[in-house]
């Protein structure tokens, strides 16, 4: 009996406390607008969680320099709550739960990773908060109906799309034959997706079509049917992995391929880890810094590289720059729907239409970005072995010509 | 099913070979792990971890511009000292417990050092470019990178020189000694204490070997640990503890295995053929091994 009573006194006690602590402190406060985001800063994917950080910090300082946000007839600025998901989706839910409800959070940006995004909408839906996502291109995430979620980035399956449609071109409108291998998670698969779209449009045809697994270190037996069958394209998703596997093992066993596209070619820093045996390789990227967009808080592409390299001492990868516009598109529509109330800046967010330096920005139904192409840049070394990405389609930005086909290995 | 690789007898020698310098690889990592299973009767689930962490010294040594390849003579020096410290900070407190101590133990250790790599070479996967060639075979219908050829031969000659000092040197005695019978080894003279932590820094330092030479074939990454331990388990678990051609038959035969079902069941169902393997190995075993400590040869 008295048992007992310790431990509902314990329980009362600890009730009583949990609901004294959960004090909200509300998402405007005096002149700051405060932000959610779980980011992945340690994990498996904690580097591109960093750059996603570097992203939306510099976008912070850039946008509070420069005269905040004006509502109301009132400046406020921009702060963000971080919170640390570990990479993982369960943790992700329950640090957007934590930032609604324990922080007071009405305003979220995104994770990184299709993923992660995928675990925290649900939760942003549920309280009606709206999120600007910068980092999660699964085409799921925009067929679920979701109203308060929107990404700045294009979707997964338009990732390489284009480079189907350039094969095809260049073969004289004849389809191709596609060989194709791509890791079994959401974003290659979707990435999939596309180019089986693709392939069926143009009159293409699929011979190889292998899945790679979660733990791929080694793709010889997909490369092996590749030397037999000689596809017109290879097409590898995979994430950093798939991209460095794919292009270690294509150097040493010398497979020719016309053309070779890929995902992730940044990402994995594919010129610097493997130099010249990357030439030609084709890459997916949702921006590059040689894009001729602009506004007035970057300038250019380029203007934004300079000024992101000076502040953390290194290029930054398409994940940063996505990740700063998003910060854009939420001052644009906090601005525009000159109110902190969430359904009007939810409003006023699905109403966007802007450039940013990042590229053009308007939200379909779903919520994904509409009016931004994907680039496809390949790298080119010069004699010394020195390589760079240069972008080659589509043509509007091209500052290099295509190589086409890739010159054999006997040939190099 | 796609069963291409046995209609293009080509295609057949590629995956026999691959599979087979694969597998030597596989054999050594296995070794250090059937040494410290039958010495210390400790099952180590952090295997793959340590292997990882060898990867990344040989790593580093090419950032650094020093050739990978010597990373398969650092990367062991080093290892070892590690596998010692491993062994006096944790494993010599369960040592003489229960099996399912020691791996609860190791397991705890595997998501330590995974925690530890990322935090400190950071979620990318990285890879030391050796530079090797290719060698070609029948008429450039077979493709060898010499990388493979190259961590297949370091294999081998490692695998070579640890049995011969475990048959001649005093350490090497002690401690077949020691895994025969630990208690009369004791009476006799000989300080298991000091024989487990060099069995378990050589263990360590066979799986810096394997690291770096992984390094240079395939590529690293803090959380890829755990498929090179289930496979020397497994390796271990088909050959038995004491058995070294065994060990070195039975890790070619499972590389094999793996390029096979890569081409019959395709590539995402590599992984899972091995576990699926190991299960019906155990059923068909029976667990006869788990418990028991048996001789090294």
């Amino acid at each position: 009996m008295k048992i007992n009573k310790i431990i509902l006194s314990f329980i009362s006690a600890v009730a009583i406390l949990l609901s004294t602590s959960v004090v909200s402190f509300a998402k405007v406060v005096g002149d700051k607008i405060v932000l959610g985001a779980a980011i992945s800063l340690t994990g498996k994917y904690s580097s591109n969680g960093v750059h996603t950080q570097n992203g939306y910090n510099m976008a912070v300082d850039r946008i509070n320099s420069m005269g905040g946000v004006k509502v109301g007839g009132k400046t406020y600025k921009f702060e963000i709550i971080y919170y640390d998901d570990e990479s993982n989706p369960k943790r992700a839910a329950q640090l957007a739960e934590r930032l609604i409800s324990q922080d007071g959070v009405e305003f979220m940006l995104g994770p990184y990773s299709s993923g992660l995004t995928k675990a925290i909408a649900p939760v942003t839906e549920k309280y009606g908060v709206p999120m600007v996502e910068a980092n999660g291109a699964s085409r799921s995430l925009f067929t679920k109906g979701y109203k308060y979620l929107f990404a700045v980035l294009a979707p997964a399956n338009l990732y390489l799309d284009v480079a189907i449609r350039t094969a095809v071109e260049l073969n004289g409108g004849k389809g191709v034959r596609i060989a194709q291998a791509f890791e079994q998670d959401a974003f290659s698969q979707d990435v999939r997706l596309g180019i089986l779209d693709a392939a069926k449009e143009t009159g293409s045809e699929i011979i190889i079509d292998d899945k790679l697994p979660k733990e791929l270190n080694d793709m010889a037996a997909t490369l092996v049917k590749v030397k037999q069958m000689k596809p017109d394209v290879l097409v590898v998703s995979g994430h950093t992995k798939g991209a460095l596997t794919a292009i270690r093992q294509i150097a040493e066993m010398k497979v020719d391929v016309p053309m070779l596209a890929m995902t992730h070619c940044d990402a994995a820093k594919l010129s610097k880890q493997h130099g010249k045996n990357s030439q030609y390789a084709l890459c997916a990227s949702q921006w590059h810094k040689s894009l001729t967009y602009k506004d007035k808080f970057f300038g250019s592409g380029m203007k934004y590289a300079a000024d992101f390299e000076k502040e953390f001492k290194y290029d930054p990868p398409y994940q940063s720059a996505e990740s700063s516009a998003a910060l854009l598109v939420f001052k644009d529509a906090f601005e525009r729907a000159n109110s902190f109330d969430k359904k009007k800046v939810r409003d006023a967010l699905a109403a966007t239409n802007m450039q940013t330096f990042y590229g053009n920005i308007k939200f379909a139904e779903g919520g994904q970005n509409v009016d931004k192409p994907m680039v496809l840049f390949q790298v080119m070394c010069d004699g010394a072995g020195k390589c760079e990405n240069k972008v080659v389609a589509p043509l509007k930005w091209a500052s290099a010509k295509l190589i086409h086909p890739i010159p054999k290995w006997s040939d190099r | 099913m796609d069963f291409m690789v046995f209609q293009y007898p080509m295609i057949t020698i590629q995956a026999c070979l691959d599979g087979i310098l694969l597998g030597v690889l596989f054999a050594l990592i296995a070794y250090g792990m059937a040494l410290q299973w039958g010495v210390m009767n400790i099952i180590n689930i952090a295997q793959g971890d340590l292997v990882i962490l060898g990867g990344y010294i040989a790593y580093f040594m090419y950032l650094y511009g020093i050739h990978p390849a010597w990373g398969v003579i650092v990367s062991p020096i080093i290892m070892y000292f590690v596998g010692v410290g491993i062994y006096k900070l944790v494993i010599n407190k369960v040592v003489d417990r229960d099996l399912f101590i020691s791996i609860l133990a190791t397991f705890g250790i595997s998501i330590l050092f995974m925690q530890l790599m990322n935090f400190a070479f950071g979620a990318d996967v990285v890879l030391a470019n050796s530079g090797y060639g290719t060698t070609f075979l029948f008429d450039s219908n077979v493709v060898l990178p010499n990388s493979k050829i190259f961590s297949a031969v370091v294999s081998i000659v490692f695998a070579i020189c640890l049995v011969i000092y475990m048959k001649k040197s005093k350490l090497g005695r002690a401690i077949r000694a020691t895994a025969q019978n630990a208690r009369a080894a004791k009476i006799l003279g000989v300080d298991t204490e000091k024989v487990y932590a060099a069995t378990f820094g050589i263990n360590a330092a066979l799986c810096g070997v394997a690291g770096a030479l992984i390094s240079i074939t395939f590529t690293i990454h803090p959380y890829m640990g755990l498929p090179y331990t289930i496979r020397s388990f497994m390796i271990v678990i088909v050959a038995g503890l004491g058995n070294l051609p065994g060990v070195a038959m039975s890790g070619m035969g499972l590389g094999v295995f793996e390029e096979f079902a890569d081409y019959i069941l395709g590539t995402e169902f590599r992984i899972g053929s091995v576990f699926l393997l190991l299960v019906l190995i155990l059923v068909y075993r029976r667990f006869k091994l788990s418990r028991k400590r048996e001789y090294l040869k």
